[in-house]
This record gives structure tokens, C-alpha cells and sequence, in this order.
């Protein structure tokens, strides 16, 4: 009923290849970004805010540069921590070295240093693939965050090793440090989020994205209708890296302030792994989803199980494991796509609904 | 920053206003599960049966009921912040991370809060200096302590002299593991000791190279450092390698029940610094039996009771409970806030004659904070293992820590910290 | 021979010794991968739930008690009774096998035909439920592993590698851990066994035949279920194998469950799909990561192993793609 194309004329070819070819979901579009921008800042409280929705959006660049390497261009990487611990550090070492520039700024140099490690560790997807290349990865996980650990530089020779992000504003607000307001890091985020996610739409549909496509599909038959492995595949590891790193470099600065070597271990590569697999691989949307589903989920169950229904906090977080394993298995039995493939079903339903004849 | 501090007040006047929240609200970041549940569950037990005995035997604190906030950790950073978020509007007196990592997280945050942070013989240990580090505790004693105490006992074992000997630091490779590193240096040059590193990754499950390797270079002593998985297999490989296990110490989080028993009769001897006596020939269990075992009110399932990770988590209870009570003598209030919690904990004083009221005679030292020092009083004795029995024993008494090596070591490392954060220590007056 | 040279040999004893230790987590990866194509991330926490299981019969522990307990208030903790260790390893394998036949039930029989990753997914989704699973079911508490294997180092090796340095040199022996002695040969007898029951039994070579092609093995009338529950049931076996190794050592604990992430290198190298490739790639990692930690660990300040491993492989993987014995992967377009 709502949701269909007929009376949706487009005049022009650019209005042919937009994002959003139905005027609904472009509404639909305009309403998220209206209440992501305008509606949620004024409600946000700091639960919501460190709990949830920074969390959220974290995860989510780093499941969109994942996606980048996994589901477009077809190379599992397990590495995912580490290079958010590179783009953590190179975070720190930016806001200590340069006090004066613009955090802003900081996040994206720390995701260029990033890109350019991880450029080094995409030169053994060029002879190594599938399974193979995704365990060659845990090898940049665990090399890097033993380097981090190992290298007194990087974290100012302090005692510990512990590294804390002191205080940054932009635009006279101060989006890191412990003083910041709730709407003040998450709007830092959501700005990141919302033009990384406009970048990598506008990469994946042009040449490039193309190319990523062409080697996942095949990689024999696209080298052979043109396509450079080498270049594609760099740039697919640099960029991915790129998104990773600013990740890591929002996880360390805005989310939690603080940070070691532990916090970048090989469980952090795991949920952004799961996250683009459970919300589908070549999806900006799955990505979305995808970590919403994985960072959310517990947070969801753990104030339902204990907090609502009041169990026992030891058996409600068994149970959180338990529950989410089963969801996982379910949802790939019902949709092995991802939830993106489901919602995508769901648009097709709804578009000839109620009327599916 | 204007709007924060309005936001603040206007929250601190909307809890202010609601009358119904006359109890004492302590969240406990417990992890009973996740790869370190054997140690958290012990403790997470010995802290809430004692908040439970003090409702069912006094009514609280002060005539004030005490509710228990517990949220599950797992150990993990993300999830400590998400608990502390969660459970800090519901007037948190203080919080007790239970984990190195969320304290560093919340040492800044509790700060701008007003939330005293009490990380018990955990955490950053330059937070012992309270004049840098207004809101955070450390008391009974800091890493660097427990490792000028080691080096101490071992003089002691030597007879008073350790120079030309060779002394191992085994130790977790994390900001936990590295914290003893700089004292221990600093005793290396004091008592012309070698001290040699032996880093192991986490999670520490194959050590067979560190300890090929303490085989060969033979040893005086192996301080050791560990957490979690790695403490049952050093023990193990100390026993297999017939390591004399005297010459082998732990600190305090690789001393208890747990970590021994998997190594049966090998971990005979082993040694580990505590700040408490473990077993329970304490009166104070005639009570919890009374009040709560026997009311079918145990925490858990009851299966640790009196091993030395329990009594750290009665410990833990008391020093907070003796720390509400002190706020309410000070301010005249029975209901506190954050900020006067935070003044009893500066103020706490509770002596031997105090700790034999408590129903625990004899079970740790006198302690007593002031506002310079938030770590005192960082004495600790060592007990040791006897496998056949089944039971750790204290073979010292407590021992004073090198206050000359460490509070050097404190003031220059808090130092640091406020410059790099931009803080102006308090005076002290 | 001078000490030096002892010390060297010693090393690369235990790293031997460790190497085989990492061969039987790997061996499990190895058999289902080959027999369904499944990348089973839940190899290692399949390891520490069959000693969870083991160690549960052998102290007669009532399984969900700690869920029992809290629902219905009561206070329920063991049956009292004590089982020897060998009928606790039976029963172990039965709940091992009742497990497989439920993975084939519930999870593969849906997810057939589908990609590689989104199977390696599902076996996730399984490794999650089983976590949450293990704990509710035994408990989170540590568990000594008892089952009368002998453990701690060797009287007569160090002696009689003591009169093999100079004279009046210093030494004391070779050390070897008897434990590791035992697991190398239950891993030799497991390998030994797997080969002669896929190359004689009918039962294996269906197996095998599954191994080389599903579509020609449905063909020919073998049924892939069976098969997959075959598979999946010896796969707990040598879980179970590889968690009363591993939980002798440390105790069954969570933990035990990450020893799949010292496996992955050992897959790398040996390949994915070569039993004796886990075996030799258990044993290079092993002798590897040994040496290095040793001698040039401390140079870079220590604690190499968690990376050097997967960083051999990788270099190794550069020249050979898959891996030491794997099978020669050949790309038609």
C-alpha cells in the first residue's frame, strides 16, 4: 500500500541510479538521518550514550570497513583488533604529539596510518586465500597488539602501558577526555558514520567498487577481463584499514576514554566478523544491522534477563550466550544471507503486498 | 561545560527529590563468568553475604538498608562501562571495579561525577596519592608494595642480604603485569639483586619456554604475577620442574584455592603475599551462618566459603560498609551521597580493637586513610600452601612495605598524571 | 656434548612435545574440514565442554544445578556418588556423540550446499550456544582434571641425559614433562587409529569419499548424514582427547576453550585438510616458536609466541598457499 513505485516517474538517469529509488525509502531515509541528527541529541542520556549508541556506532564503521574487504572484495580478515589498536595508538600519539591539532583531523591521520599498515599486511592476500588468508590475518592481529603491548613510544613510556585520551574539543566542545556531554560524542560519531557511509556507497557503486566485486566473485576470471588483483585487493586492505582505524581511534578517544593492548584482542576481530556475517556480507545496511545485532543484543538481553526479569546476573549472562548462538543458527538457517538479505525479502513482500499476485 | 554542570545539578536535584530512595545503593561489578569466573565468583559471594548479613542482623548500616546493584562484568572493559552507566543513576556510593582495566576507565569519569573509586590492591597504584587523586582509593596496599614486601621476605629468607642474586619476575603481559617492573628495578639497584623479566601473553596457557628457561638459569627467587589461566599452569610447571616452590611468590591474585588445587600435591610450599588471613576461625561466621547460610540466603552455591578469595570479598564489604558508617558519623545523615562517602573513605579508621568488634580478630592490619594517603596502609604477610591439608596458612606476620622506594615511586608517577591531565593537587590541610 | 648444545636439544624437545599438544586440537579442525568442508570455530570450546562433561561424571555433579537451584529454590549440588575415570570417559563420549547427532539434526541438515563462510558462521552461533551451555550445565568454577595420567618431569631422562654433558660441566639434565610423553602417544595411537579406520573399514572410506566429492558420494548411495555425524562425533572424540590434555595441565576452565586459537597455525601450515599435516605442522609451530622465544624472544622483550607462530605460517604460506600437505588447490574459471 505505502510502500510501492507506481507514480515514482524518474526524468533523469541520475534520478535512475540514486541510493534510494523509491520515494519511500528516501523519506524513510531523510526521517533516520532527521532523528539521528535532530531528534536524538536532545534525548540522549549517558547510558544511552555509553551503553548503547556510541558503542553502536563504533562498531559499525569498523563492520563497514570489514565489509569493504569481506564482503566486497571477498578476503576474510580476522585482524580487525589490530588494527583498531593501530588506529587507537596512532590516536594517542597524534592528540600528545600535536596538542593543538583538531581531533578531528587526529581520527582521520590515525585512520591513514592505519591504512597504510594494513596495506602491508594485504600483500600476503595477493598468494593466499580463503580460510588460509583469513588465519594469516590473526598473524597481523597478534603481531600488532604484541607490538603495542612491547613498544614504550607509543604509549609515552608511562608505567603501565595504559594510554587515556586527554581532553579535545571541536568547535569549542569538547568531544574526548572525561568531561564531555552525551551529545557531544555522539554527534563526533554520527558525523563519522554518516560520511564514511556516504563514501563507501559512493566507492562500492563506482569503477573501484567494481573491481572489488569482480574479484570476489572470481578472482581468475577478473584478472583475466582486466581487472589489477593487485591494485584491487591493496585497495581494498587500505581502505578497510582506513574505516578500521577510525574505529579504533573513536573506540580509544571518544567511547571509552582509555585504553591497553587488551582491549584490542582477538574478540574484538570476532564481533565485527560475526556482525558482517549475521547482517550481510556486501551490505552498508548489513553493516548496520549487523552491529546493531552483535552490540546491542546483549546489552538488550541483559536488561531483560536480569534487570526486568530479574535472574541472577551470573545465569542471565549464560543464558545471553546461549540465546544469541541460537539466533545466530536461526537466522542463517533462515536467511544464510544475512539480515540484510531478510529485509531486503521483506521490501519485496511489502512492495507487491497485499496484492503479491 | 556550563551545560554539563547544569545537567548535574539538575539530575542531582531530581535524585534529591525523590524520597523513595532511602538505601544505601553499592553496585558490585562481579564476573561470575567469562575466563576469570574462578576467581570472580569467590569474591562476589564473600561481598554479598556479608551486605547481606549487616540487613538481616543490624538492618543496614546506620538503620539504613543496604541494596546491592550487582552487574556481571565477564571481565570485560566495555561491559564495566556499560555497568557503571547503568547503575550510577541509581546513587552509586562507590565503585569497586573489581579489574585494572575498568578502573583506568573509570578514573577519569568518576572524577567528574563525584563517585569515589575504590580499586581494592588493584588498579593504577599512583592513585594512592590522594592529593592528585581526590576520588579514588586504594587502600590496603598497592602493587608496588606488594613487591618491596616479596623483595623483603626474600631478604629475609637469604638473611638480610640478596646482593649477587638472580631474582625472576614472571609476570602477565598487561598493564597488571608490568605495574611491579619499575620497583622492583628500583630494589634491584638498593639490594644488588639481578632481577630478569619473563613476560607471558595472556591468556598464559603455554609457559613451557619461561619456565625451560627459569630451569636452566636457576633462580633464587621467581616473583610471580599472574591472573586467570596462567596461575594454574605456572604452578604446574613450577611443580613439574621441582622448582623449590618457598622460593616461588605470588602476588595476591595468584594465591588462592583455586589456583593451587589443579596442581594437587606439586603446588605443596608455594607462597603468595595476601593482606588477610584466609579460613574462617573467625566469630564472624557464627553470624553469617546465622544469618544468612542458615536462612538459605548464600550467594552462590556456597562452595567457597572461608577460601582466601571469599574472605577478600568479605574484606572488601567490610571497608566499605566501616566507610558508610564513618560518613554518616561525620556528616549526621543515615542516608549519604557519593561525596560524603567519599569523605568517610578518607577519613576511615579502623583498628585492631575495631576489626576484633567486627567478629575478625587478628584477620588483617589496622587501617587508616588520610587525605595524602589513599593507600595505607600497605602492609601484607605471606602465606603459603599446605596441599595435603588443603589450606593456605599466614608463615609471617604483617610486614611493612620499602615506604622509601615506593611513596618516591607514587609521588612522581601522580605527578606525571596531573600534569598530562591538567590537575592541580589538592594541598592536604 | 657441551651444554649449550644439551640446552638447544632440550628445547626443541618440549617444543616437540608442545607441537603435538597443538596436533590434537588441530586434528579436529582437520576432520571435519575435510570430511563436510565446515571451518569449525567451535573445535575449542567442543574441547572444553567434553572435559567439562568428563570432569562432571567423574564427581557425580547434577548437570543445570546452578539453574535448578535458582528456579526452584532448592539446594542441589551433587548425586554423591563418585565415577572411575574410565566409565566417566565413556559416558563423556556419548554425550559427545549424542552432541553430533544434534549438530546434524538442527544445524547441517539446513545449511547444506551453502558457502563455506556461512557454515564457519553457524559453527560461531554453536560455539556461543555451547559457552553459555557448558557454564549453566557444570558450573564456572575451575575443575581439577584428574583421570590418573602421570604428570611432571622425568627422573630418568634428566639422569640419563645428565652423564651426556662434559665433565665437570654444570648441568642437570634434560627436562620433559611426562604428561607431554603420554599425550604424544594417545596422539600417535589416535592418528594411527583414524588412518587404519578411513583406509580399512567401509564406514571410512565412505568417509573418505564424502572427503573427495559430496555430489558423487550421494550418487553412489552413501548417506552424507551419517557421514556428517560420523564426522562431527569423531571430531568430539579428539576434542575430548585434546580437553584431558589440556584441562590435566591447567585445570577445565573457560580458558581451555582458547587453546583452539594455538591450533589455527598449525591448520595454516599443515593444511586444512591433511591429518598427517596437522601432525608435522603441530610439531614445526611447536620447535619454532620455542627456538624463537628463546633466542630471539629476549632481544624484542618476550612473549613471541602468540604471534611468531601464525607469522611462520604466513611466510610459509606465501611460498606454498596450501599449506604443507594440503590439497593443491587448482581454480577453474
Amino acid at each position: 500500500m505505502l510502500y510501492r513505485e507506481a507514480g515514482d516517474f524518474k526524468t533523469s538517469y541520475q534520478d535512475d541510479a540514486q541510493t534510494f529509488p523509491i520515494a519511500f525509502d528516501r523519506y524513510r531515509y531523510y526521517f533516520v538521518l532527521f532523528v539521528a541528527f535532530a531528534v536524538i541529541p536532545f534525548m540522549i542520556t549517558e547510558y544511552w550514550e555509553k551503553a548503547v549508541l556510541v558503542p553502536f556506532l563504533v562498531f559499525a564503521i569498523a563492520a563497514m570497513g570489514l565489509n569493504i574487504l569481506t564482503g566486497y572484495c571477498g578476503q576474510v580478515s580476522l585482524g580487525t583488533g589490530g588494527f583498531m589498536a593501530v588506529g587507537a595508538y596512532a590516536a594517542y600519539k597524534l592528540m600528545t604529539g600535536f596538542p593543538d591539532l583538531n581531533i578531528f583531523f587526529v581520527v582521520l591521520l590515525a585512520g591513514g596510518v592505519t591504512a597504510g599498515v594494513g596495506l602491508v599486511f594485504g600483500l600476503p592476500s595477493l598468494r593466499i586465500k580463503g580460510f588460509y588468508l583469513a588465519v594469516a590475518t590473526l598473524a597481523a592481529q597478534f603481531f600488532l597488539v604484541w607490538l603495542v603491548n612491547k613498544w614504550p613510544w607509543l604509549y609515552n613510556y608511562s608505567a603501565s602501558g595504559q594510554i587515556t585520551a586527554p581532553e579535545r574539543s571541536v568547535l569549542g566542545v569538547s568531544v574526548t577526555g572525561p568531561d564531555v556531554a552525551p551529545w557531544a560524542s555522539y554527534l563526533f560519531c554520527l558525523v563519522f558514520v554518516v560520511l564514511l557511509a556516504w563514501l563507501m556507497r559512493n566507492l562500492t557503486r563506482g569503477r573501484i567498487g567494481r573491481q572489488w566485486m569482480a574479484i570476489r566473485d572470481m578472482d581468475i576470471a577478473a584478472e583475466i577481463i582486466g581487472v589489477n588483483p593487485m591494485t584491487a585487493k591493496l585497495t581494498a586492505f587500505a581502505l578497510s584499514s582506513f574505516y578500521i582505524g577510525v574505529a579504533g581511534a573513536l573506540f580509544f578517544a571518544v567511547y571509552l576514554g582509555a585504553g591497553e593492548s587488551e582491549s584490542f584482542g582477538i574478540l574484538q576481530s570476532f564481533i565485527v566478523l560475526f556482525a558482517i556475517i549475521i547482517g550481510g556480507l556486501g551490505s552498508i545496511f548489513g553493516s548496520f544491522i549487523g552491529a546493531a545485532f552483535m552490540i546491542l543484543m546483549p546489552v538488550l538481553l541483559k536488561n531483560v534477563l536480569a534487570g526486568y526479569l530479574g535472574w541472577p546476573t551470573s545465569i542471565a549472562t549464560h543464558m545471553e550466550f546461549v540465546i544469541v548462538g541460537a539466533l545466530i543458527v536461526v537466522f542463517l538457517i533462515l536467511e544464510p544471507h544475512g539480515l540484510a538479505a531478510l529485509w531486503r525479502l521483506a521490501k519485496e513482500k511489502l512492495r507487491l503486498w497485499p496484492f503479491p499476485y | 561545560m556550563k551545560m554539563t554542570k547544569l545537567a548535574l545539578a539538575a539530575a542531582a536535584a531530581m535524585t534529591a527529590a525523590t524520597p523513595a530512595l532511602a538505601d544505601l545503593v553499592i553496585p558490585t561489578l562481579n564476573y561470575r563468568t567469562g575466563p576469570f569466573a574462578p576467581n570472580g565468583i569467590p569474591y562476589a559471594d564473600g561481598f554479598s553475604d556479608y551486605l547481606k548479613l549487616l540487613n538481616a542482623r543490624d538492618g543496614g548500616v546506620g538503620g539504613v538498608e543496604i541494596r546491592e546493584l550487582e552487574c556481571e562484568t565477564a571481565y570485560n572493559t566495555q561491559k564495566g562501562v556499560e555497568c557503571y552507566e547503568a547503575t550510577k543513576g541509581e546513587g552509586a556510593l562507590v565503585y569497586i571495579p573489581q579489574s585494572t582495566g575498568i578502573t583506568y576507565q573509570l578514573i577519569p569519569k568518576a572524577s567528574v561525577d563525584e563517585i569515589p573509586v575504590h580499586s581494592i590492591g588493584y588498579g593504577r597504584t599512583s592513585a594512592a596519592d590522594g592529593k592528585v587523586f581526590e576520588w579514588i582509593f586504594n587502600y590496603p596496599g598497592t602493587y608496588w608494595d606488594a613487591a618491596s614486601i616479596l623483595t623483603k621476605h626474600a631478604l629475609d629468607m637469604e638473611g638480610g642480604s640478596l646482593e649477587g642474586k638472580n631474582i625472576v619476575l614472571l609476570h602477565h603481559n598487561s598493564a597488571y603485569g608490568r605495574e611491579p617492573i619499575r620497583t622492583l628495578e628500583e630494589l634491584a639497584t638498593k639490594h644488588g639483586f639481578t632481577l630478569s623479566l619473563l613476560p607471558v601473553d595472556s591468556p598464559g596457557q603455554v609457559q613451557n619456554s619461561q619456565w625451560l628457561e627459569i630451569r636452566r638459569s636457576r633462580p633464587d627467587f621467581v616473583f610471580f604475577w599472574g591472573w586467570g589461566v596462567m596461575n594454574q599452569v605456572a604452578i604446574q610447571e613450577a611443580a613439574n620442574i621441582r622448582f623449590p616452590m618457598d622460593r616461588f611468590m605470588g602476588v595476591w591474585w595468584s594465591g588462592a584455592e583455586t589456583d593451587v588445587l589443579p596442581a594437587g600435591a606439586g603446588a605443596d610450599g608455594y607462597k603468595a603475599i595476601t593482606w588477610h588471613q584466609p579460613g574462617m576461625d573467625f566469630p564472624i561466621y557464627d553470624d553469617l551462618k546465622a544469618h544468612v547460610y542458615d536462612a538459605g540466603n548464600t550467594s552462590g552455591d556456597g562452595a567457597h566459603i572461608g577460601t582466601v578469595l571469599y574472605n577478600r570479598g568479605l574484606y572488601a564489604a567490610i571497608v566499605t560498609t566501616e566507610a558508610i558508617r564513618k560518613a554518616q558519623e561525620i556528616h549526621g545523615v543515615a542516608d549519604i551521597t557519593p561525596p560524603m562517602m567519599r569523605d568517610g573513605m578518607e577519613a576511615l579508621e579502623i583498628t585492631a580493637d575495631r576489626w576484633a568488634e567486627l567478629g575478625l580478630e587478628d584477620f588483617t592490619g589496622p587501617i587508616s586513610i588520610s587525605c595524602e594517603d589513599h593507600g595505607a596502609p600497605g602492609v601484607a604477610a605471606i602465606q603459603q600452601w599446605d596441599a595435603s591439608a588443603e589450606q593456605w596458612t599466614l608463615v609471617t606476620d604483617f610486614i611493612e612495605p620499602d615506604k622509601d622506594v615506593v611513596d618516591a615511586l607514587i609521588v612522581a608517577d601522580a605527578a606525571a598524571y596531573a600534569q598530562e591531565q591538567g590537575i592541580t593537587p589538592r594541598t592536604c590541610e | 656434548m657441551p651444554v649449550e648444545l644439551l640446552f638447544a636439544l632440550e628445547v626443541i624437545l618440549n617444543g616437540l612435545m608442545t607441537g603435538v599438544l597443538y596436533s590434537l586440537v588441530a586434528l579436529g579442525f582437520v576432520l571435519i574440514f575435510k570430511a563436510s568442508g565446515v571451518f569449525n570455530y567451535a573445535q575449542g570450546i567442543m574441547a572444553l565442554f567434553a572435559a567439562l562433561t568428563l570432569v562432571g561424571f567423574q564427581d557425580g555433579q547434577i548437570p543445570f544445578a546452578h539453574l535448578i537451584n535458582a528456579i526452584f529454590g532448592t539446594d542441589l549440588h551433587y548425586f554423591g556418588w563418585k565415577l572411575p575415570a574410565v566409565l566417566a570417559t565413556i559416558f563423556a563420549l556419548l554425550v559427545m556423540l549424542g552432541f553430533a547427532i544434534l549438530v546434524e539434526r538442527l544445524i547441517l541438515k539446513h545449511l547444506v550446499n551453502q558457502e563455506p563462510i556461512i557454515l564457519f558462521m553457524a559453527t560461531i552461533g554453536l560455539g556461543y550456544f555451547m559457552e553459555g551451555m557448558g557454564d549453566l550445565m557444570w558450573g564456572s568454577d575451575i575443575k581439577a582434571m584428574d583421570v590418573g595420567l602421570p604428570k611432571g618431569g622425568s627422573f630418568w631422562w634428566e639422569d640419563v641425559t645428565r652423564t651426556w654433558a662434559a665433565e665437570g660441566t654444570e648441568y642437570w639434565g634434560m627436562y620433559v614433562d611426562v604428561l607431554d610423553v603420554w599425550a604424544a602417544v594417545v596422539a600417535v595411537v589416535l592418528v594411527v587409529a583414524l588412518s587404519a579406520f578411513s583406509q580399512y573399514t567401509k564406514a571410512g572410506r565412505a568417509l573418505r569419499a564424502v572427503a573427495d566429492d559430496h555430489q558423487a558420494a550421494l550418487s553412489v548411495g552413501i548417506s552424507l548424514r551419517t557421514i556428517w555425524v560420523m564426522t562431527w562425533a569423531i571430531a568430539g572424540l579428539v576434542a575430548l582427547v585434546a580437553g584431558i590434555m589440556w584441562g590435566s595441565k591447567s585445570g577445565v576452565q573457560f580458558s581451555l576453550s582458547l587453546i583452539a586459537l594455538k591450533a589455527l597455525p598449525v591448520l595454516l601450515l599443515g593444511g586444512f585438510t591433511s591429518i598427517p599435516g596437522a601432525i608435522v605442522g603441530g610439531l614445526i609451530i611447536g620447535v619454532g616458536e620455542k627456538l624463537f622465544e628463546f633466542y630471539i624472544g629476549p632481544m624484542i622483550g618476550g612473549a613471541t609466541e602468540n604471534w611468531f607462530a601464525f607469522m611462520l605460517a604466513l611466510v610459509f604460506l606465501v611460498f606454498r598457499p596450501q599449506g604443507l600437505f594440503g590439497d593443491k588447490i587448482i581454480e577453474r574459471v
